[in-house]
């Protein structure tokens, strides 16, 4: 049996009295497409936090490749094989397209740290950036800055930032928060382009692009996870239309 | 291209103050090293206010500490009078670098305000120290440095020391220069855009910021030296909040995030402080006003003037084209 990626073990978090994650449990599998739904506040972001390093757990534990990674930085995760992308747009508004995907793609190489070279001097580095930019049809706007782009094509920025430390898993956080409908089919289809092995976990309230891409689904309530499977017997559940229509 | 364009003009812009200044006045050649000095100051914060969003309101801490080390070297043990000088030039960096790497330790877990704050309160404790500890410091009095150092060119002639402080000028401006468009520079900017996002890419950005600051640490030391040679007495002035609001304003007035601007805003303030002052006695009120209206109508500080003005053009150019179609 080969080993998850990515290994989520009766994972909480508590701010205060609330407890916004409890006890979440979750394997990815290398190119797993699996997905966690859940209504407003129901602590989705939170986990991602969590799994992130960028809130500490209150108790369980992260495991990226069987290695407990819980009390790590973010950058030792993103150096390890993880990558995220933000629910609301984090892109470096004042640089150019280019210079962003530049950065993202520095994130996890020593060069980082020179100081007495010229980052334009680094052509592998550009060659790098130039085959995620062309791959994404970005490459003739990489001189705009982020700030002049629409929102739909920030959010696809949003993500060759995410794929740009080479990530083993990739978590996204509401690719398609904000897309009209014809603009998050097209996030689905740029979702589905991206290499099969890489595995991806994503939050999602745009049930078509969910169901488009996921193949398993993760319910979670309250922060706590209340039904799982595979997208068609989600797709079914009774108790899943109760929590989305507020019967539940 | 256009960055190239640039490179030239600032290149022109030197060799044209370096060929004209000694036919100037020996008052305007004072003045001009005077403004070269802060610009290294103006240039060290920049590396943090403008590049990595830092606003440090203890800039002059790191001068007061270069200033103090060569006011107490030359002055009790008669060290930095001759070839020495260069070794008091890296020592004071050194100690600038340091008292950064210490003062770091404080600052760099907050941003924005509370990092005002925080540096401003730092740079109180050096001014603090210096107000104090009379026995090494001479208190309010200060230190009066011994004339300037000699090695087979003397320094106490204006025109060499404006030579000498005009090649350090270029040194800083270089090396930030390089240093900004270096990977790790550009981290910087990263870090001023979205900090959040620099951590999850992988950047551990408290190191990035912290390394920032030892380097504007050990700049800010430098031009501390050069301060207490020129200036020829050192005292709890020199490291007063004053100097620190003045460097931010020099950023601020010639451009954040451009290194030359700060050198420009150190001009202009300069001028407008040591030469206005002897013409009119309400020349504060000039100096704020320009600071008003600088912040109000030009947020990219006086070096975005050429910008604005091609853009006006462009502008006005195309209302003119409407017409005729």
């Amino acid at each position: 049996m080969t080993e998850p990626v990515l290994e989520l073990k009766s994972l909480s978090k508590s701010f205060g009295g609330l407890h916004a994650v409890r006890g979440v449990s979750l394997q990815v599998m290398p190119g797993d497409r699996k997905a966690i739904i859940g209504p407003n506040g129901a602590g989705k972001t939170t986990l991602f936090n969590v799994v992130t390093g960028v809130l500490p757990a209150t108790s369980g534990e992260v495991r990226l490749f069987g290695e407990n990674i819980t009390g790590w930085a973010p950058h030792r995760r993103t150096a390890a094989g993880m990558a995220r992308t933000f629910q609301i747009t984090s892109l470096f508004p004042g640089l150019t397209v280019l210079d962003n995907v530049l950065l993202a793609i520095g994130g996890v190489r020593k060069m980082k740290f020179v100081m007495w070279r010229f980052l334009s001097s680094y052509r592998d580095l550009y060659e790098k950036a130039r085959g995620l930019l062309e791959k994404a049809g970005y490459w003739d706007r990489r001189d705009l800055e982020v700030r002049n782009l629409s929102h739909g094509e920030q959010r696809q920025i949003e993500i060759i930032l995410g794929l740009a430390s080479d990530p083993k898993i990739l978590l996204l956080d509401e690719p398609a928060a904000g897309l009209a409908s014809g603009e998050s089919r097209e996030m689905a289809e740029f979702l589905k382009r991206l290499d099969s092995s890489l595995a991806i976990l994503l939050i999602e309230h745009d049930m078509d692009v969910v169901f488009d891409i996921a193949e398993h689904i993760s319910v979670l309530h309250f922060g706590e996870l209340v039904e799982e499977g595979p997208t068609e017997k989600i797709r079914a559940s009774d108790r899943v239309q109760q929590i989305y229509l507020g019967t539940g | 291209m256009k960055s190239r364009r640039n490179i030239l003009i600032v290149i022109a812009a030197l060799l044209a103050l370096a060929i004209i200044t000694p036919f100037s006045s020996s008052y305007v050649i004072t003045l001009i090293t005077h403004a070269l000095v802060f610009a290294i100051l103006a240039m060290s914060l920049d590396l943090l206010l403008g590049y990595t969003g830092l606003p440090s309101l203890g800039q002059a801490a790191y001068l007061g500490m270069g200033a103090y080390l060569t006011a107490i070297l030359a002055s009790n043990y008669g060290f930095g009078l001759g070839w020495s000088f260069w070794a008091v030039i890296l020592l004071g960096m050194l100690l600038g670098a340091a008292t950064a790497a210490f003062f770091g330790l404080f600052a760099i877990r907050a941003t924005g305000v509370y990092f005002l704050m925080i540096t401003l309160a730092l740079g109180m404790c050096v001014w603090g120290l210096a107000y104090r500890w009379n026995s090494l410091t001479g208190g309010d009095n200060g230190i009066n440095l011994p004339p300037r150092p000699e090695f087979g060119i003397s320094l106490a002639n204006d025109v060499t020391f404006f030579y000498v402080v005009f090649g350090f000028f270029v040194f800083t401006l270089a090396t930030l220069y390089v240093l900004v468009r270096s990977p790790f520079g550009r981290t910087l900017e990263g870090i001023r855009e979205r900090e959040l996002r620099m951590r999850i890419l992988g950047y551990n950005t408290w190191l990035h910021k912290y390394i920032a600051y030892i380097i504007a640490g050990a700049f800010g030391g430098l031009a501390g030296v050069l301060w207490a040679q020129m200036n020829g007495l050192v005292s709890p002035e020199d490291v007063i909040l004053t100097t620190s609001v003045d460097a931010l304003l020099m950023v601020v007035l010639g451009g954040p995030g451009t290194l030359v601007g700060g050198a420009i805003g150190a001009a202009v303030v300069t001028f407008l402080r040591d030469y206005l002052s002897t013409l009119v006695h309400w020349w504060q009120y000039v100096l704020g006003g320009v600071y008003v209206l600088t912040i109000l109508y030009l947020p990219g500080g006086l070096i975005g003037i050429p910008e604005r003005v091609r853009n006006w053009r462009v502008r006005r150019g195309r209302k003119a084209a409407v017409p005729s179609h």
